[in-house]
């Protein structure tokens, strides 16, 4: 066994959950090709390598020899500087997200996640606030009229959409009492008792955050910025080669730090149904010592949470291949005459069921 | 002084800078979101992470962001922009030095009292003490700041709200 | 104005909260996508899966040859007068001295050349044909190209070739069942 401080671990996961992340936004594109193929009964890209796996690779080649392109007036480094942004600070995101419990290792014991802050909640929610600037940046200095009309879009829609996403969690940390995320999602587990999910006592706060989620992430049917149907190609419009590519990227890595948050806040993060049983029988009955069976249990419950966020990442794309894109009025109108009283209500509610006792 | 606030500091006086000399007004908004950064940094280095957070998330993440929005309509360019008369000029700068000389004559001795090294409880700025602290000692201000900002939302969203017979489409 | 009686009478009544809440109905659509991911798919992996042909499928041209391995057109230009679209043209020469086991008939076809880009594969040359020479193939279908005189199919490319494996670079492939029954008969 490796001879590593505590610190040392945790920069190994750091680097994993990085490389996760580019992994899975890379497998994103390749998924959203096939599940909108079989939504709508083709067979998809079975071209590269067996049922397609390698297509994102040619993909990626693809747009790393296609041209670079400056549109004339526009600002270059700030047209370099967009993409990179988006890039930026979807990859910043998932730093705090709690992909497993702790593990142990002899005296070294580390927890599955990039670093743990008593503020988790907050960074994800001011990074994701960050993102806009991306787009908005991009979709100015490429001199476009259209980018431009994207780039402002963008920028009222996650204004909008943030405040009511930001009640939806304020109901949740009013349950919680903290704003770490592992703390949360530790509450939602406790022995001999499991349905504890998030879900059970905030469904209307999922659903607020839901929807708020897709709208953060411009995603159908909130993907206004870059409608193509009105502008041409949205905020991205003039941008090809791999700086298009970053922006796709950004939004793939944007929709699995999504999927990753809805997951530990409303559905549990790693903890899974039974899980303290499970420990207890390899304990008792198989003899197993209580820290070994802990690694499995953690290591179990970072493959649920996985699972948890594959499930959404799909349910994204379900969506995306079944509802048809919003118009702008409705969607204001939507964030702020419907989603904020609705989350203002739910905030009352959750304060009102405190106050009751009902839910603690 | 750690390097690490040496080079905040540096940072932030620089894009403080940029904000002012930047010709572009684009670029002053770009520098001002990096000075909020930095002084987010300060924050941190204070272990006042709550404060760092909503720092960024509300001016960065949300003042900043309207503030391009503007811009970006405004549309504002070197010739687009309206000639100013030399008095005005003069004034503005008479002004502008007034004010910087009257900060400095007030901060130049000041020494913070209170606060020493070993006193110096370094939970302050979590989370739960400066709720302990808005909820007790700052109660009455801190509910009529959340008041005004209730009033504000329900004004957003009756704006929002289409009115009897208005049908756009 | 009335002109029919089907005209259906729609009353707008105003929604009820289950409409306007959304949400059913987006259940609703997700169903009916989900249903659609495990429904049998449409299309086929087209190099390596083809779909069959129909019985009457009328493709590419071929000119037959005989028992005797000779060309069986006699340029009659028949093909070329039934041919609604005028894709058909050739030029018809005499046989020479022996060329008796190249060329049925004593006039033969010098040149032959069906426009591809012209026809509209209605068969009619082949129903036009008195001597069976000319047939449209009922498995093969006019490749694309890249130029357009390559669409300008010759004589080259449209004679059935003497041996099955004997085949003109740009003429017609012959597949392996068809390659096999050529065999057969010419043995």
């Amino acid at each position: 066994m490796l001879e590593l401080p505590a610190l040392g671990w945790q920069s190994i996961v750091i680097f994993v959950v990085f490389a996760l992340s580019l992994l899975i936004a890379t497998y994103c594109t390749y998924a959203e090709r096939v599940i909108a193929a079989f939504l709508q009964d083709r067979v998809g890209p079975d071209r590269a390598g067996p049922y397609g796996l390698l297509q994102p690779l040619a993909d990626a080649v693809k747009m790393f020899t296609k041209e670079e392109f400056f549109p004339g007036g526009a600002n270059k480094a700030l047209f370099i500087f967009g993409p990179c942004l988006a890039m930026i600070t979807a990859l910043m995101s998932s730093a705090v997200i709690p992909f497993g419990n702790n593990m142990s290792f002899g005296n070294n014991a580390f927890f599955l996640q990039g670093i743990e802050v008593n503020i988790g909640m907050l960074w994800v929610f001011g990074v994701v606030s960050l993102g806009v600037y991306g787009v908005m940046i991009g979709g100015w200095a490429s001199n476009n009229k259209f980018s431009l009309l994207g780039a402002i879009r963008a920028a009222s829609q996650n204004i909008s959409y943030e405040l009511a996403m930001g009640m939806a969690l304020i109901a949740v940390l009013m349950m919680s009492g903290t704003l770490s995320l592992r703390e949360i999602t530790l509450q939602q587990s406790a022995p001999g008792e499991w349905a504890m999910w998030n879900i059970v006592r905030q469904p209307l706060g999922f659903i607020i955050f839901l929807v708020c989620a897709f709208a953060e992430t411009n995603r159908t049917p909130f993907d206004l910025p870059e409608c193509e149907t009105e502008l041409v190609g949205g905020y991205h419009t003039e941008y090809s080669s791999m700086k298009l590519g970053l922006y796709l990227f950004a939004e793939y890595i944007n929709i699995f730090v999504a999927s990753a948050v809805m997951s530990v806040l409303y559905f549990g993060g790693f903890n899974f149904p039974f899980q303290y049983e499970l420990r207890d029988w390899f304990v008792n009955s198989q003899s197993w010592e209580l820290a070994s069976a802990q690694n499995l249990i953690t290591l179990l419950g970072t493959v649920g949470l996985f699972l948890k966020i594959f499930a959404f990442i799909f349910f994204f794309m379900w969506i995306r291949w079944t509802l048809p894109r919003f118009r702008y009025d409705q969607l204001m109108r939507l964030g702020w005459t419907i989603l904020i009283p609705l989350a203002v209500f739910n905030i009352l509610l959750t304060g009102g069921l405190i106050l009751a006792g009902v839910i603690q | 002084m750690s390097p690490l606030f040496l080079f905040l500091s540096f940072v932030a006086l620089l894009s403080a800078l940029g904000v002012v000399f930047a010709k572009n007004p684009v670029h002053s908004v770009l520098f001002l979101i990096l000075t909020f950064f930095s002084l987010s940094g300060h924050y941190l280095l204070l272990n006042a992470q709550f404060l760092a957070a909503v720092n960024i998330i509300v001016y960065a993440g949300a003042i900043m962001v309207l503030f391009l929005f503007v811009i970006m309509f405004l549309n504002l360019n070197v010739d687009t922009e309206p000639h100013k008369p030399a008095l005005a000029k003069i004034a503005a700068a008479v002004a502008g030095g007034s004010l910087l000389l009257i900060l400095v004559a007030a901060l130049k001795d000041v020494h913070p009292v209170g606060v020493t090294g070993t006193a110096f409880n370094s939970q302050i700025g979590m989370v739960d003490q400066l709720g302990l602290k808005l909820y007790t000692d700052f109660l009455l201000p801190f509910e009529l700041a959340s008041v005004l900002f209730l009033v504000a939302m329900v004004g957003a969203v009756m704006l929002g709200k289409r009115e009897v017979g208005e049908r756009n489409f | 104005m009335q002109l029919t009686n089907r005209a259906k009478k729609l009353e707008k009544k105003p929604m009820t909260l289950a409409e306007r809440a959304y949400l059913p109905a987006i259940f609703q659509g997700l169903s009916i996508t989900m249903r659609h991911f495990f429904m049998k798919k449409a299309t086929v992996r087209y190099p390596e899966e083809v779909r069959p042909f129909a019985p009457i499928f009328r493709g590419l041209h071929v000119l037959k040859r005989d028992e005797q391995g000779r060309e069986r057109c006699t340029a009659c230009g028949l093909c070329a007068v039934a041919c609604p679209a005028e894709a058909i043209t050739m030029v018809a020469g005499e046989r020479k001295k022996g060329e008796e086991g190249l060329y049925r008939e004593e006039k033969y076809a010098i040149s032959y050349e069906i426009n591809m880009l012209r026809c509209i594969f209605c068969g009619l040359c082949e129903e036009a044909c008195p001597k069976a020479a000319v047939y449209l193939q009922p498995d093969k279908i006019a490749p694309p190209r890249y130029e357009r005189d390559e669409f300008i199919y010759g004589k080259d490319r449209l004679v059935e070739p003497v041996s099955p494996d004997a085949r003109s670079v740009r003429g017609i492939q012959l597949t392996a069942d068809q390659a096999d029954t050529l065999r057969a008969r010419l043995a």
